[in-house]
């Protein structure tokens, strides 16, 4: 039996930028340039990266609010029990696809409606899949709201989300996201406008929920402390490839590709009488290599622990 | 070398809003020696920006300083008129902004705006003495000198925050504040950032005010740390004191709230609830009501104030019955 819920393969995705309206000659942005991963039922996994290394690009391509340019990304279709490609969806199909697979962003100031009220916010979903009767959306809008710590519920349906704090605000995205009983929920940075000591409460909150719920999560983040707190496996992205993969302790006690160890090296530990060695690397050299070596591979080098070989001096990595 | 350079006492600073009066800085007092790194860390919204700006007295107008004294190198800088600050700002205590990304002019180039704080505080240097410094700046915050000639949005948000720091510098100043100065850059350039502002710090010896809330920056960049809640300082010390015996509940709420790389991988603890809001007059203990430890023994409408517990070390004096 098969238990992967994601199986992505080759994932690549192009921009094409023209530098003025007029001119011919098109440049290629590869911000993502074929990535492989899969994600397991009941798995978190971290998807770790500098800004613009292409996260969120991947996050949009697999749910599809960008077509990909290639590869491939096959989905677990729990009402045919098989795994079905995101490329054979139609437009009934795409239905069923959104509501078991959803997506939480990074401002919560910006991604509700600031005309609309808690209760509609977490409505909509519901009313567009046309689930349950109207008294049903009812009790389920009212339940989730418990479950995300808003309570008691009455005292939020009527609110507007300028008259409710910012991690009040996230818990309302979690909501909207989570009525509608998804599997997969793609999490960009979901913490990271919010304050120390209410971002632990938000992330508690998704950990116990996808235990509760049976939900698996892509967690998009750039910080491994955090990454370490919510994931069972890493992926860390450079430059829109994957350049090492591996359960979340064996990813931070063994980091093997270079850009790892910088990575992991440029964290802030909490602790000040620890001295922090910091691992220096040459970026600019490592995407020379990278970039003239499109058909890297990724090997295994024990416990599921996948590195990307640069077949070129400097970057060797012994098999 | 431990001289006292910035003196600033039961300094206390209002809003005047529509709703009322917001109470942004409530009795701060702390000193910073010279060529020493000082951090204030809390949540947003508890003060730490408002205090770096009465510092530089560049508040906006609606704030008022009701009381205390803030003492530069011994002289006094509340009530000073406007063309004295304007000497002081800058000279001798200058500031990098939160976002590098609006620090700086669009349509003026990096070098210019740069020489435009210098001939205000230098009128006597010539033009090439200001390029020379600048390049030397540039140098010393890892600037290639180019991008004096080049425009704010051709630089990344890495290379605008460095300049920034080159900026800060350039009217040799004995104390910089450095209020968030990495929060819009991502780790690795952050690493790069703070390792740059340790360089020139100990390479000028400056004293430094590091202004954040992630408690892990403020771990690795300063010596004595003060911990900031509702307006109101409610823990300082030396950092490595405060971080291995940390006596307020809140400092230690904030230290169970920070997630590590390093050592056991432990369950950390939230704390519910939201900082009060400052328009309301607060009596006694501001985070009473978030308060985890509240049970064992306080008085949550008691006068608060900050004793010394150890030396250099305080504490709100509500936290006295946990220790």
């Amino acid at each position: 039996m098969n238990d992967n819920l994601i199986e992505v393969r080759n994932l690549v995705k192009h921009f094409e930028v023209s530098k003025s309206v007029f001119s011919r000659n098109k440049k290629i942005v590869k911000a993502v340039d074929g990535i492989s991963f899969d994600i397991k039922a009941g798995e978190t996994l971290g998807l770790v990266g500098q800004s613009g290394c292409g996260k969120t690009t991947t996050a949009r391509s697999l749910c599809l609010l960008d077509p990909k340019t290639s590869g491939s990304v096959n989905f677990y279709n729990p009402d045919t029990k098989n795994m079905e490609s995101i490329d054979d969806i139609d437009d009934d199909g795409i239905r069923v696809f959104r509501r078991n697979m959803q997506m939480i962003f990074q401002d919560p100031y910006e991604s509700l409606n600031p005309r609309w009220t808690i209760k509609d916010i977490i409505r909509e979903p519901l009313d567009i899949h046309n689930i349950g009767s109207i008294a049903e959306r009812e009790d389920a809008i009212v339940e989730i709201l418990r479950t995300v710590g808003l309570t008691p519920p009455k005292n939020y349906l009527k609110r507007y989300p300028h008259e409710i704090s910012g991690g009040q605000r996230q818990r309302v995205s979690i909501a909207r996201t989570l009525v509608m009983k998804p599997k997969f929920v793609i999490c960009d940075e979901p913490t990271s406008m919010l304050d120390v000591s209410i971002r632990i409460s938000i992330m508690d909150l998704m950990l116990n929920l996808a235990k509760e719920l049976d939900v698996s999560y892509l967690y998009i983040t750039h910080d491994l402390a955090v990454a370490r707190y919510m994931c069972n496996r890493i992926a860390v992205m450079f430059n829109g490839k994957i350049v090492e993969i591996a359960e979340t302790e064996e990813l931070l006690q063994n980091p093997i590709h270079p850009y790892t160890k910088r990575l992991i090296s440029s964290i802030p530990i909490p602790d000040p009488s620890y001295k922090r060695e910091r691992y220096e690397i040459n970026f600019d050299e490592l995407d020379k290599i990278i970039s003239n070596n499109p058909d890297e591979k990724m090997i295994d080098v024990g416990n599921e622990h996948l590195v990307a070989t640069h077949d070129t001096k400097g970057f060797f990595i012994e098999t | 070398m431990s001289k006292i350079l910035l003196e600033v006492k039961n300094l206390s600073m209002h809003y005047d809003t529509l709703e009322g009066n917001v109470e942004a800085v409530k009795n701060v007092s702390f000193n910073v020696n010279s060529g020493e790194s000082f951090g204030l860390v809390g949540e947003s919204g508890c003060g730490k920006t408002s205090v770096a700006m009465t510092l530089l007295q560049l508040q906006p107008e609606n704030s008022i300083i009701t009381e205390g004294s803030i003492k530069l190198d011994g002289k006094e800088l509340v009530g000073l008129s406007e063309n004295d600050l304007r000497k002081v700002r800058w000279d001798s205590i200058s500031i990098v902004f939160q976002g590098a990304m609006n620090a700086w002019n669009p349509v003026i180039k990096i070098g210019e705006q740069i020489r435009e704080a210098m001939r205000e505080h230098y009128p006597q240097n010539s033009k090439q003495e200001n390029i020379n410094k600048i390049n030397e700046l540039f140098r010393m915050v890892g600037l290639d000198e180019s991008i004096s000639e080049r425009f704010p949005h051709e630089l990344s948000g890495g290379m605008k925050q460095r300049a920034v720091i080159a900026l800060a510098l350039s009217c040799d100043p004995k104390i910089i504040i450095a209020d968030e100065p990495t929060t819009a850059l991502d780790v690795v350039i952050q690493d790069q950032i703070l390792n740059e502002i340790k360089k020139v710090q100990n390479l000028l010896g400056l004293s430094l005010i590091y202004i954040s809330h992630d408690i892990a920056v403020i771990a690795e960049m300063t010596d004595k740390i003060a911990v900031m809640y509702a307006g109101s300082i409610v823990e300082m010390g030396p950092t490595k004191n405060v971080f291995t015996s940390p006596k307020h509940s809140y400092t230690r709420a904030l230290l169970d709230s920070t997630p590590s790389i390093k050592g056991e991988k432990k369950k950390l603890r939230s704390l519910d609830g939201e900082p009060p809001s400052l328009i309301d007059k607060i009596d006694g203990c501001s985070f009473a009501p978030r308060c985890p430890d509240r049970e064992i023994s306080c008085n949550p409408t008691e006068h608060m104030s900050l004793i010394e517990i150890e030396p250099d070390h305080y504490v709100d004096v509500c936290s006295q019955g946990k220790i």
